[in-house]
């Protein structure tokens, strides 16, 4: 209906004073107006600015940008008053309720009183937010404070609608929500701009501008980029315990450019031209059984960006000391209960661990998985119940059982202004290092997560890939039993995500057992055993696979384990989305 | 960056001002820190100031060493014992004191020497008393030594050896003072007291929010929507600034019902000129979180900014007349230095508009320029222009 695309991008560079290289370095793109265009690219290859600068807030270095023929850099008053615009952290004012961050948004936008009320009903119908009008915003849970973000952008019906990382740390159903509401949108006049790190929503989208490094790799149709991986990808069969040496073998492997554990099978993306007979001589006196795979978006983003980052093999592999577990059991948990006043967090939660897996703790935000998971790593004392690990009672000898553990956090907690060699030192001390044993063990770590290169940068200033094996270097100083890893790779591109599993891969195939928390399913995949919280309680556990099982049906005849969440989580009744995540 | 006037949102400019005031309020109300550092501040450093802090030096502990023992020197060791000025105790020797004057127990020790009385008697060499003080604190030093020979001078006269001083005074002084009869320093450090707490809601409330937008995310939600740069600065400034008078005229009420301080002028008179300085004060704390953008830097910068030149260098507790030209001149920007004679004028003389009139004036010229300086320096972008 409209020839004229919605913004237009011509040579756009932007360079920032102090980078080294441009955020931004000559893009030229249009974006259409009635359809979602999606933005995904690595960390750090300016996504977030290109964001900014569409919605006026930043100005090119060099180059034009338009919206509906306004320039950005004369008429920003102009853009202001047909985009809407999310940025990452919803832009909410948690102080106030929903409905005093909607007077305030449509005051601010112009929306008079009269049609205020309409458009309120509409937004809080679609979005189901109805009954917590009076709620303050921080009381939200993640996803409904992400719905409300939207619903601010969204009460003049712009002709633009920029949603910056909507879905980063925000559970898969509150995900499908949020996307519904943004499709129906995009029908009806308004141009979307999503920008993710979720390549699963990026494949949904009607049009895909692939970034990397401030240059577009792809723009067009994203089926299109899909279908060039065509005959490349393979499924790979296997028992559990053999999937992390299959994958290990096939990284190896130069004509394989991807890898995945996924569920119990090992999903292979085989560079272009190569030979899919030679997966099934990967493992010496073995024949694999390879079958071919749907191609997925993720695999092209892997083989477009692969180009760019070589593939290297986790140093953990030939250098961690295996690790024996002096217990049947690695973490068990029983009973565990935690109430805060009359609110049941967690409510008889009950698993146990053998060493060397990998469990995964999965549940929407506030279902009560980041209150058990501090509970099994001694940072909260459970109600009823008790936690163990390595066969040491966390409540009775907490200093014992804390040697046996590595806690990652959710985010970065190394001193942000300390080298790198810095924060190591200080860990190593923090642990009980000393002396040649320190030096020694700081020194294998370097070589195992190949830091030599930042030693002496701040840490603060390090790559995201970089950062994360710093905090994994540092929190397995002390050679610990078991991991806890708490949404290791939130906000993480994927390919560093690969490269975190691994290493998480090569440290379980040396014994140590990890247990992790995540709202990637990518990254539950990789899980020996899943256990799936909700309202407090644990509804479902079992292997990826098993699950996926569960919810089979003549609807979904090939459930992903996004589905069985979904699915899971929608038997067990409606959400207790009201009660706010307690992170 | 110039700030663009369009005249079609004109209309509208006072309904976004109005939306992004009442959400200012309910932040306020919602939020127990600034209720806090509006009523509980006060009253606390009131509190702190009214009782703790005192400059009038009242019971110094000091030893008199009785080395003679006549009717004389006991009744002169009894003057001493009996004035407001010292809390005294008696010995022998110097021996006695001399752990208590290293120690810092005692301020000094006044001798009364053997050869006292005979002095006295003979009247040829005046009477001589030693006093030795703990010169590593040297203002009670000057004290003990002030008002020891004053003691002693009065006890002269009030026993009749008035020609043992041998001088007689060519000229009389008998002072009164005008204002503060008492020379109560209370009357006087309480307003210092006010304008501390005005410098303090005002720099440094507005200097975390505009600074917790910045860091929350909200400041670049509000910079897509229509809004303009100085709505958001005016919707910032009116709701402090009814924070800022209500807490104020709360002090007051309290330096007046607890302390008894009088109130010589007006109503009137107190709130313009609180108002000029609290309106400096909001200006200067934008401007902080302007440029800072990071709480923690902009409660740093606050404290820096405010609360130390208005402790120091507003003259209410160090004199600006005997400071060196240099920090003299440096007063002259602090607008605090106006504030305060202006507002203790208010207290102790009433509305002498001579005084009052060119303080304001000059506070709003600092403030026109403060937030000037802020509106230009507010880019309606994530970078500075």
């Amino acid at each position: 209906m409209n020839e004229l695309p919605l913004v237009q991008i011509s040579n756009v560079s932007k360079v920032f004073t102090g980078g080294k290289s441009p955020a931004l370095d000559s893009i030229s793109v249009d974006i259409k107006p009635g359809c979602i265009t999606g933005l995904a690219g690595p960390d750090g290859s300016g996504k977030t600015t290109l964001m900014r600068l569409i919605a006026g807030l930043m100005i090119p270095s060099s180059g034009t940008l338009t919206v509906c023929g306004f320039d950005v850099v004369n008429n920003p008053e102009e853009i202001h008053e047909i985009a809407g615009y999310m940025p990452q952290r919803f832009g909410l004012y948690e102080d106030l309720t929903v409905i005093e961050n909607l007077n305030l948004y449509a005051d601010l936008q112009g929306v008079s009183q009269d049609e205020r009320s309409g458009v309120f009903n509409r937004l809080l119908d679609f979005t189901d937010l109805k009954r917590f009008q009076k709620r303050l915003a921080g009381a939200l849970s993640g996803g409904m404070k992400q719905k409300l973000g939207l619903m601010c952008a969204l009460i003049r019906r712009p002709k633009l609608l920029l949603l910056d990382e909507p879905s980063v740390g925000v559970d898969p159903v509150s995900r499908r929500e949020l996307w519904k509401i943004v499709r129906e949108l995009a029908g009806q006049e308004t141009g979307v701009v999503w920008s993710t790190a979720y390549l699963d929503e990026a494949e949904r989208c009607d049009e895909i501008i692939l970034l990397s490094e401030g240059k577009i790799l792809y723009s067009g149709i994203p089926k299109k980029l899909t279908a060039s991986m065509k005959g490349r990808s393979f499924l790979v069969k296997e028992s559990a315990s053999g999937r992390r040496s299959i994958l290990d073998s096939a990284m190896k492997n130069d004509s394989v450019r991807d890898g995945v554990i996924q569920g119990g099978s090992v999903r292979l993306v085989l560079k272009s031209g190569a030979d899919s007979s030679l997966i099934e001589s990967l493992i010496p006196g073995r024949k694999l059984a390879a079958v071919p795979a749907e191609p997925r978006f993720e695999d092209a983003f892997v083989d477009l960006l692969q180009h760019r980052h070589a593939h290297k093999e986790s140093g953990v592999a030939s250098m961690i000391r295996p690790v024996h577990a002096d217990s049947r059991t690695a973490v068990q948990a029983e009973g565990l209960t935690k109430c805060f006043g009359d609110f049941k967090a967690a409510d008889d939660i009950s698993f146990s661990i053998p060493p060397g897996r990998i469990f995964g703790l999965l549940g929407p935000n506030g279902a009560g998985k980041s209150t058990t998971f501090k509970m099994m790593c001694g940072l909260l004392k459970p109600t009823a119940g008790r936690a163990a690990v390595n066969g040491i009672d966390l409540e009775n000898a907490p200093g014992r059982a804390r040697s046996c553990i590595g806690y990652m956090a959710q985010k970065f907690s190394l001193y942000s202004n300390l080298s790198v060699a810095q924060n190591m030192d200080f860990f190593a001390g923090v642990y009980g290092l000393y002396g040649s044993g320190k030096r020694k063990t700081i020194g294998q770590l370097v070589d195992m997560f190949d830091l030599a290169q930042y030693i002496d940068s701040t840490a603060g200033e390090l790559p995201l890939g970089f950062k994360q094996r710093l905090a994994l270097s540092c929190s397995i100083m002390h050679n610990p039993v078991v991991l806890f890893l708490d949404e290791p790779t939130s906000g993480v591109d994927p390919l560093t995500r690969r490269e975190f599993w691994n290493h998480m891969n090569a440290m379980v195939e040396k014994g140590v057992t990890v247990v992790v928390t995540t709202h990637f399913m990518e990254e539950a995949e990789y899980c020996d055993e899943i256990g799936l919280i909700h309202q407090g309680r644990m509804i479902a556990s079992g292997s990826p696979d098993m699950l996926k099982d569960k919810v089979r049906s003549v609807e979904i005849p090939e459930p992903t384990l996004e589905d069985a969440f979904v699915e899971l989580i929608k038997k067990t009744g409606p959400g207790n989305s009201g009660i706010p995540a307690r992170e | 960056m110039k700030v663009t006037q369009k005249g079609k949102s004109n209309g509208s400019s006072w309904i976004r001002t109005r939306a992004l005031m009442i959400k200012e309020s309910h932040q306020i109300i919602r939020d127990p820190s600034s209720l806090l550092i509006a009523f509980a501040l006060p009253f606390i450093m009131l509190f702190l100031f009214g009782y703790g802090l005192s400059l009038d030096t009242n019971n110094l502990k000091i030893g008199v060493v009785m080395e003679d023992l006549s009717n004389d020197a006991r009744s002169l060791a009894y003057a001493f014992a009996n004035t407001s000025y010292f809390d005294a105790r008696l010995g022998h020797s110097r021996k006695y004191f001399e752990n208590e004057l290293i120690s810092g127990h005692i301020r000094g020790v006044i001798v009364i020497p053997q050869d006292f009385t005979e002095n006295l008697r003979k009247g040829e060499v005046s009477p001589k008393l030693q006093v030795l003080s703990d010169g590593s604190e040297p203002n009670s030093a000057t004290f003990v030594e002030n008002y020891a020979s004053g003691v002693f001078l009065t006890w002269l006269i009030a026993n009749g050896y008035e020609n043992a001083t041998r001088t007689s005074p060519l000229l009389d002084v008998e002072p009164r003072f005008w204002f503060n009869p008492e020379l109560s320093s209370r009357n006087t450090i309480l307003p210092g007291c006010i304008t501390i707490i005005i410098a303090i809601i005002g720099t440094l409330l507005t200097a975390l929010v505009v600074a917790r937008e910045w860091e929350r995310g909200t400041m670049e939600s509000l910079m897509v929507t229509p809004v303009k740069i100085r709505e958001i600065i005016i919707s910032k400034i009116v709701p402090y600034f009814i924070l800022g008078m209500v807490s104020m005229l709360f002090s007051v009420a309290i330096c007046m019902v607890l302390f008894g301080m009088p109130f010589r002028g007006s109503v009137f008179a107190l709130c313009i000129i609180s108002s000029a300085f609290l309106l400096v004060s909001l200006a200067g704390g934008l401007l902080i979180s302007t440029l800072s953008k990071n709480q923690f830097v902009a409660a740093q910068a606050s404290l820096v900014s405010a609360f130390l030149p208005t402790t120091l260098l507003s003259g209410f507790i160090f004199e600006i007349d005997s400071m060196p030209a240099i920090l003299r001149a440096i007063t002259w920007v602090v607008p605090a230095s106006y504030f305060v004679p202006s507002l203790q004028t208010v207290f102790l003389a009433g509305d002498v508009w001579p005084v009052l009139l060119p303080a304001t004036g000059i506070m709003m010229l600092i403030f026109i320029l403060l937030f000037t300086i802020t509106i230009m320096k507010s880019p309606k972008r994530l970078e500075a222009s």
